[in-house]
């Protein structure tokens, strides 16, 4: 069997593992229920209220403000939790089960089971967006109906079009959780304990967000990946304004870029004692 | 030192976690087609032995070849060929056993997954846990989860098998299930190196055997060697304790114990048929006499120091 083909086989063997279990199942549930709360909340409100800003402002005219609303509160905290929940389980998680150990002694190379690792919590962040931004759309098209699209800046587009730059924010956000995963990755390797490999990129998310919500702190904002990740915004103006995406793909990058190296570093000499 | 090809053979291993020294500087020398019984009490190095064999944990110093390769640096040609269970069984809880087997096979980059089925099936049956296949592995029991770790290191044809207390947990139906599983394997030409505490296990079925105390391998060598470096013991059935005990002395014989139903010296080179005239002229109430060869558990005290502490 060539490499690449026995590649494969691993990686649907841990998206089996992903997907397969309860707790992970519950959690997609928990991620689809945002977007139909926020649909629910806005249709029986009073219109009295007022709407907030943003998309949220706009998900009354259209459904599909309602997966861009729910992707914007759910990279708050959501989406970056179900992250660290899959890279606590990555290595960790083997670890705490003594699973590892067999694993290496298939063999599967240290470097290899780490990249398969690290593909998978980027398939497990892209099922997590995509959930969000499907549940969004099913439940503002019933609430709010679907059609032609009105931008943040005034222009109007048509569905279709709109749909497509939805698809481009999820690759987007996908990317930036994709840093995310990657520090996952490298603190998942440090411990043997997948609570705390998850509380602890639970916290580096959060600290980042307070982080960048200190006007103060300006001087760090750029170096947040956190910074650019509603970014995606810029996707539903006329024209598309790449800049800031631009730069958040690179931070992300040079993310990805040191944690990776620094998740090798570790795992690839590490004694499994586990 | 034999000149047969070795499965496994070390030089000078050792291992050093922080100032402790866990494995220091062994020899071993698991001849091919051997079924190598490797004894110690608990934290005497065997399972950091083990580890560093299979590239798990890196050797402070020292030298490893396994199947003749050097290791670690051939991990991924030598564990193709290795099958293993090192420390107990784990598995993922939720899955359920054959689940677990398909996944072990999705990681093995040989395992072709046309035959996985077969195969899983095959080692599933091999181990008895046809009728639990499809059990969550959370609900097996230890026996079961111990049948099923021997299952995964069975899922591919292996030239050695590495396997760390393999019995613990089974019931004796299904000890003498793994016990007739090596010998099995092993007339099918598979090399076993097998740790356990069981020693009656280990004297049934080992070809060889390689004993570790506080780091450092104390004997090593075929089962006869090995016994033969122990001295037999002759035991006296009697009422008449200290008289009994006496004459043995008296004779020159040493280690004179007393037992519950009599006494206890090792006879050197005495004859016996001179021990039991002189005990019968003392009018010593001989009830019974016997020489007996130490059994290897004797040894194993004699060689690993008595007591339940583990070593530090």
């Amino acid at each position: 069997m060539s490499a690449a083909n026995a590649s494969l086989r691993l990686l649907g063997s841990e998206m089996h593992l992903i997907v397969g279990r309860r707790r992970n199942q519950a959690g997609i549930l928990v991620l689809a229920a945002v977007p139909i709360l926020i649909a629910v909340a806005l249709k029986y409100s009073s219109p009295g209220h007022g709407r907030g800003t943003g998309f949220i402002a706009s998900a009354t005219s259209n459904g599909i403000f309602v997966a861009l609303s729910a992707l914007t509160i759910e990279l708050a905290l959501f989406l970056p939790l179900a992250v660290a929940v899959l890279s606590g389980d990555a290595i960790a998680g083997e670890a705490n089960t003594g699973t590892l150990r067999y694993l290496l002694t298939v063999p599967v190379q240290r470097t290899r089971l780490l990249v398969i690792k690290y593909i998978s919590l980027v398939i497990g962040a892209l099922i997590g967006v995509v959930v969000v931004t499907v549940a969004g759309i099913i439940a503002g098209g019933i609430f709010f109906g679907l059609g032609p699209v009105t931008l943040l800046s005034g222009d109007q587009i048509t569905l279709v079009a709109a749909l497509g730059r939805v698809a481009l924010a999820v690759l987007y956000i996908t990317a930036c959780l994709a840093g995310l995963a990657a520090i996952g990755l490298f603190v998942s390797t440090l411990t043997e304990q997948p609570i705390a490999a998850m509380i602890t990129v639970t916290i580096i998310s959060t600290a980042m967000w307070i982080l960048d919500g200190i006007s103060q702190l300006d001087w760090i904002h750029p170096w947040l990946p956190v910074h650019y990740w509603p970014s995606f915004a810029d996707l539903f103006r006329n024209p598309m304004f790449f800049d800031s995406m631009r730069q958040g793909l690179l931070v992300t990058l040079g993310y990805i870029a040191v944690f990776a190296t620094l998740a090798w570093a570790r795992f690839a000499q590490k004694d499994i004692t586990s | 030192m034999t000149l047969a090809p070795a499965a496994v053979a070390t030089s000078g291993l050792t291992k050093q976690f922080g100032s402790q020294m866990a494995v220091d500087g062994i020899d071993l020398d698991v001849p091919l087609g051997s079924v190598y019984g490797f004894l110690g009490p608990n934290g005497s190095g065997k399972t950091t032995t083990i580890r560093m064999l299979l590239g798990l944990v890196q050797a402070s110093a020292g030298e490893i070849q396994v199947l003749g390769s050097d290791m670690p640096a051939h991990v991924s040609t030598v564990l193709p060929r290795v099958g293993s269970l090192v420390e107990g069984p784990a598995f993922h809880p939720y899955l359920s056993g054959r689940a677990n087997l398909v996944r072990l096979d999705a990681a093995d980059r040989f395992a072709d997954p046309r035959t996985s089925r077969a195969r899983t099936d095959a080692a599933l049956e091999r181990v008895g846990l046809m009728a639990a296949a499809g059990k969550k592995y959370r609900a097996y029991s230890l026996g079961m989860r111990q049948r099923l770790a021997i299952a995964a290191a069975l899922l591919m044809p292996r030239e050695l098998l590495v396997l760390d207390e393999p019995t613990n947990g089974l019931d004796p139906q299904g000890t003498r299930e793994v016990r007739t599983l090596i010998a099995s394997l092993a007339s099918e030409g598979t090399t076993v190196l097998v740790s356990s505490h069981l020693l009656s296990e280990v004297e049934q079925v080992c070809s060889h055997l390689g004993v570790m105390r506080q780091g450092r391998l104390v004997a090593q060598g075929t089962l006869d060697d090995v016994r033969g470096g122990a001295r037999p013991v002759a035991e006296v059935l009697t009422t008449d304790v200290e008289r009994a005990a006496s004459v043995l002395r008296d004779l020159g014989l040493a280690d004179i114990a007393v037992t519950p139903n009599g006494v206890r010296a090792t006879p050197s080179d005495i004859d016996p048929a001179r021990i039991v005239a002189a005990l019968v002229h003392a009018e010593v109430a001989v009830r019974g006499f016997s020489i007996q060869a130490p059994s290897l558990e004797d040894l194993f005290v004699s060689l690993t120091g008595e007591g339940f502490d583990v070593s530090g």
